[in-house]
């Protein structure tokens, strides 16, 4: 076959050839502001958050080049400058998506990056970024480990940490009253669910020193099988589950349980509840407990920005937002502001990594979820005000939030210097509700 | 404490049987054809795919609600017929006699294939057919609820395993499919279709694991991806029971499945490393399985 | 063999690397990186050849591609070791230590059985890693800027000088490999794969022919999880997972047994399809790395190294002329 043979290697030769021109003479688009943007496209999160965030990210970009965002968004994309969006898909790993990353900044040039759902993705990247001097914007994970255990120049997380999820959740349940005597958590295993069992269980145990842990369960993340724990948690009969699962898992979970009656026998507490919403509809259930990190989708406040935003949701998608848009637009309009903050202090050129980063410290916005002020890390992670609910069955027989208790960034939030898990252990002191 | 011991059975059980359906066409197929199929896992995928697709359009049609198994079997039927010519006669045929080794590299091939077939046709959103779960309604134990579909899925378990093992056994078609997997050539000598029997095998494991698939489908996202942790459960069974022995499966299956069940009630932190620990232990002690199926060395 | 053929390879393979290092200069930085991370992965499948040509093919290479990983990683974030070179060193002989240790347990079976136990163990290796918090359990951890000789170099060299180091390092382990592949030893692996009990009726033992490879298999596949490791800046159990060993399983198989060279290239290759795929080709990345297998099996069955052979046969001929 030495046909075969030769195309072989012919063909592997040209295309290296061609791969390295190709690579090396992508435009470099000086006009425009280039950005890359990575959710997640596949897998378990792709429908009930990447996709959804990249509908929303997508959406408001369009809107942004137009012009047509109200004040103080309404310039045309950034400062002038029109965006062109590169949409990568996060799942794969860490590190492939530190191989991602670094095609991003090095072989297609753009000018930022913006996003990271995973924590696993978060905890991987900002090294990478400030190595290679690249303006990064996560604009979803929920560690708060990222600016906790590192400082970085780069990089910057424009939402509030899961911390706030967690301890907000611990204290709307003893102000409500809910016996919290036993409590039992199912969580994935890796940062995010340890994390965010760790603030949980400690919070409680803050509050409510008699309570006792009957059951921590850490299954694989994306694991989607689910009937063994829940037997588990049915036997502790713990008085709450406490639960960070998200995406498919979540989904799964909420599908395998609720048959069982795991939701009627115990009261169950999601810290991020709310994205599965759309999806699951109706067969969502009844009286439990819910964050939507942060004030968003049926939780979100009645502002003339997320009025806008929720109806231009809304008419382009035809289903509610629900916190995945709510994130990544928050994160653009930071971005935007940052932008153009940088711009007015050079005289209208196009800023560089520098001059954003400088602009980005320290810096507060409206979004269509409240106030969002970069308070901690230096200036780099942002908070927010925060707000939980429980489901209910409304009397048009469609699930709706009630019972929404508002909270004040600064009242779930540590303060700056402070890591999350030791101001819950000093019992949050400096808390201001 | 009774209640414990019965949960941990009981899950046990029920993730065992799940595991058995899933392992019987992979160790059945490398009795049979001495493949060891790692594409087993992506036609589990299709299985599930498939039943996500047909049933809600069953439902759509306004069939009675009773014979929505009959379409989970049809989907799995489906999945069988399209891929085993495909596969075996296309591809695998090839490559029978030469290296055992080379079989499984294509196989691997074939699995990527695969899994970018599933992208390309049910694209990248999961899909949900919950419905199936509830017609079997529910079941209670004292203060544990379980899901009546759950419990039918050890019924399944114990049916495939049975007829499978009958069929073997105790009829005359079975009788040349032991010959063959004694020795082919011989068995090609005494008049046998040896061809034949390859894709029937073939067929019957295909259709297994899409079935495995299907019946798995109402209980999780169908999403990309769910073949990948497939490949290696089913791969832990058959290390454990031994390859092309059906009682081993049989065995593999319930020592993971209690294991597992044990570890998420008694000690969490163990659940995931469980069933690497049992491949690992059954490797240093007796590494061709418990029940090994003979082979003859030929100089 | 003759000593002018040790000669020849010695020296084209110098100016090999130095023709590569030379175009490093030249092109783009991602293109450098993506090179030192197929020169990481053309390490591993070097690893599984020498296994192959004792007819044994390892699916389980993650495991010491893992250990190698974790091993430049811990050493960089625990005990402050930076220096690429003594990383990739340390890496390549603690993985081949332990390699030894393993493979008597492993050399003792063949085919089918072979390829499970390594894929067992690697998943067992697996399952242990995403445990161990310490170690940041399924998260990984991230790897600290490499020095050279002391050096740390700055931003824009930071590829290139890894890219360096990586191909003198590899050439000299090459042009030893391709040594060892004519040497007794080696072309008794190539019997054994023929046919074990006619070698052991002539005097030689196979077990023993088997474990040198697989050591030498792990300290290979060690080297390259190091590499990759501090290619990337991130490691993380994924390192040790099926899907990782399968992929360099596919190296070797599209390279063939048969020549050096034609591992590096399928492993450029992988890399290539890799790098691009998450841009411009998501759905369809895997399908065609799939077919592209199927297809080098049935028509190319000795992989791209048959093709090479011989090109370099016929130089080498030319020269000895």
């Amino acid at each position: 076959m030495n046909i075969f043979r030769q195309c072989l290697i012919l063909i592997s030769s040209v295309l290296i050839s061609l791969l390295s021109v190709v690579g090396s003479v992508n435009a470099d688009n000086h006009k425009g502001f280039k950005l890359g943007v990575v959710t997640f496209l596949s897998g378990p999160a792709a429908e009930p958050f990447g996709v959804p965030a990249w509908n929303g990210g997508k959406l408001f970009i369009e809107l942004l080049n137009a012009g047509k965002a109200p004040a103080p968004y309404d310039k045309v994309g950034f400062g002038g400058m029109k965006i062109t969006a590169i949409p990568i898909d996060e799942s794969g790993g860490a590190t492939k998506q530190v191989q991602e990353f670094r095609n991003l900044v090095q072989r297609d040039k753009v000018d930022a990056v913006l996003g990271y759902v995973s924590s696993g993705d978060c905890m991987a990247i900002p090294s990478v970024a400030d190595e290679l001097k690249a303006l990064t914007v996560l604009y979803d994970c929920g560690t708060p480990r990222v600016f906790e255990d590192a400082s970085y120049k780069y990089v910057f997380r424009t939402a509030a940490h899961a911390a706030m999820d967690n301890i907000a959740i611990a204290k709307y349940l003893i102000e409500k009253g809910h016996d919290i005597s036993s409590i039992a958590g199912i969580n994935q295993n890796y940062a995010w669910g340890k994390d965010s069992w760790k603030d949980f269980s400690v919070s409680i145990k803050k509050l409510s020193p008699s309570s006792e842990v009957k059951n921590e369960l850490f299954p694989k993340i994306f694991s989607g099988q689910y009937g063994t724990e829940i037997s588990a948690l049915m036997n502790s009969k713990a008085k709450v589950v406490h639960s960070s699962l998200w995406g498919g898992d979540l989904q799964s979970f909420i599908l395998q349980a609720k048959p069982r009656g795991l939701f009627k026998r115990t009261q169950v507490v999601f810290s991020a509840g709310d994205h599965v919403m759309p999806g699951l509809g109706n067969k969502y259930p009844e009286g439990v407990i819910l964050g939507a990190r942060g004030q968003y989708g049926m939780m979100a406040p009645d502002t003339p920005l997320n009025k806008w935003f929720y109806k231009a949701y809304m008419d382009e998608y035809g289903v509610f937002p629900a916190q995945p848009p709510y994130r990544m637009v928050q994160g653009l309009m930071g971005l935007k502001m940052a932008v153009e903050k940088a711009m007015e202090k050079n005289g209208g050129k196009k800023p560089n990594k520098d001059q954003i980063a400088t602009a980005f410290t320290g810096l507060e916005w409206e979004a269509p979820g409240g106030l969002v002020q970069m308070k901690l890390g230096n200036g780099h992670q942002a908070i927010q005000p925060h707000a939980i609910g429980k489901t209910v069955k409304g009397s048009d027989g469609n699930i709706t939030v009630t019972d929404i208790v508002r909270y004040k960034a600064s009242c779930v939030n540590p303060p700056n210097g402070i890591k999350a898990v030791d101001w819950i252990n000093a019992g949050f002191p400096g808390a201001d509700c | 404490m009774v209640d414990e011991i019965l949960t941990i059975f009981l899950d046990g059980a029920i993730y065992a049987s799940w595991l058995f359906i899933v392992a019987l066409g992979l160790t059945f197929v490398f009795g049979v054809l001495k493949i060891l199929n790692i594409a087993h896992g992506g036609i589990y995928a299709l299985g599930a795919y498939s039943t996500a697709t047909l049933v809600p359009l069953f439902y759509l049609l306004g069939m009675p609600e009773q014979f929505v198994i009959i379409a989970m079997l049809f989907s799995a039927l489906a999945v069988a017929i399209v891929i085993t010519p495909i596969m075996e006669r296309g591809i695998l045929r090839r490559f029978y006699g030469q290296d055992e080794v080379l079989i499984v590299l294509v196989t691997y091939a074939i699995y990527l294939v695969l899994e970018d077939v599933q992208k390309l046709i049910w694209g990248m959103n999961s899909l949900y057919v919950s419905e199936p779960r509830e017609i079997l309604g529910a079941l209670e134990l004292g203060d544990l609820y379980y899901v009546g579909y759950d419990l039918a899925l050890i019924g399944l378990a114990v049916f495939c395993g049975l007829a499978l093992w009958l069929a073997l056994n105790k009829t005359k078609s079975g009788k040349i499919v032991l010959a063959v997997i004694h020795n082919p050539e011989i068995s090609g000598c005494m008049g046998v279709n040896v061809n034949r029997v390859y894709l029937s095998a073939f067929f019957i494991g295909a259709f297994l694991a899409a079935l495995a698939g299907s019946f798995t489908a109402p209980l999780i996202s169908v999403q990309v991806g769910i073949s990948v942790a497939v490949v290696i459960e089913s791969f832990a069974v058959v290390i454990i029971g031994g390859l092309g022995s059906i009682p081993g499966a049989v065995i593999g299956a319930l020592i993971i499945g209690m294991a597992r069940a044990a570890c998420v009630h008694k000690l969490p932190e163990a659940e995931i490393f469980i069933m690497y620990f049992c491949m690992a232990g059954m490797l240093i002690f007796k590494p061709k399985g418990l029940f090994e199926g003979s082979q003859a060395r030929k100089i | 063999m003759s000593q002018k053929f040790y000669t020849n390879i010695f020296f084209q393979s110098i100016l090999l690397m130095i023709l590569l290092i030379v175009v490093g200069i030249f092109i783009p930085n991602w293109l450098v990186f993506v090179m030192t991370k197929a020169i990481a992965y053309g390490l591993v499948g070097l690893g599984i050849i020498t296994l192959m040509r004792g007819g044994l093919v390892s699916f389980g290479q993650g495991l010491v591609f893992g250990i190698g990983g974790y091993t430049a990683g811990l050493l960089g974030t625990q005990a402050g070791l930076t220096d690429a070179i003594l990383l990739l060193f340390i890496s390549f002989v603690f993985t081949g230590f332990l390699g030894l240790i393993i493979a008597p347990l492993l050399a003792r079976y063949r085919d089918i059985f072979f390829a499970m136990l390594s894929l067992a163990f690697s998943m067992v290796l697996y399952g242990i890693l995403i445990k161990i918090d310490a170690i940041g359990g399924s998260d990984g951890f991230v790897l600290p800027e490499s020095t050279y000789f002391g050096i740390e170099p700055l931003a824009e060299y930071a590829d290139y000088s890894l890219y360096v180091v990586s191909i003198i390092m590899t050439g000299i382990i090459s042009i030893a490999l391709r040594y060892y592949y004519n040497s007794t030893p080696g072309l008794i692996a190539l019997a054994v794969r023929e046919n074990e009990l006619r070698v052991e009726y002539l005097g030689s033992s196979a077990f023993n022919v088997t474990v040198l490879n697989f050591t030498i298999a792990a300290g290979l596949g060690g080297m390259g999880g190091a590499l990759n490791g501090i290619a990337l800046g991130h490691i993380d159990p994924e390192f040790t997972y099926w899907t990782t060993s399968g992929e360099f399983v596919f190296i070797s198989i599209l390279a063939g047994y048969l020549s050096v060279p034609a591992v590096f290239l399928a492993a450029l290759l992988l890399e290539l399809v890799r790098s691009f795929s998450g841009r411009y080709f998501p759905d369809t990345w895997q399908l065609i790395l799939g077919v592209f297998l199927i297809l080098s099996i049935i028509f190319l069955p000795s992989g791209i190294g048959s093709f090479f052979k011989k090109f370099f046969d016929k130089i080498n001929k030319n020269i000895n002329k």
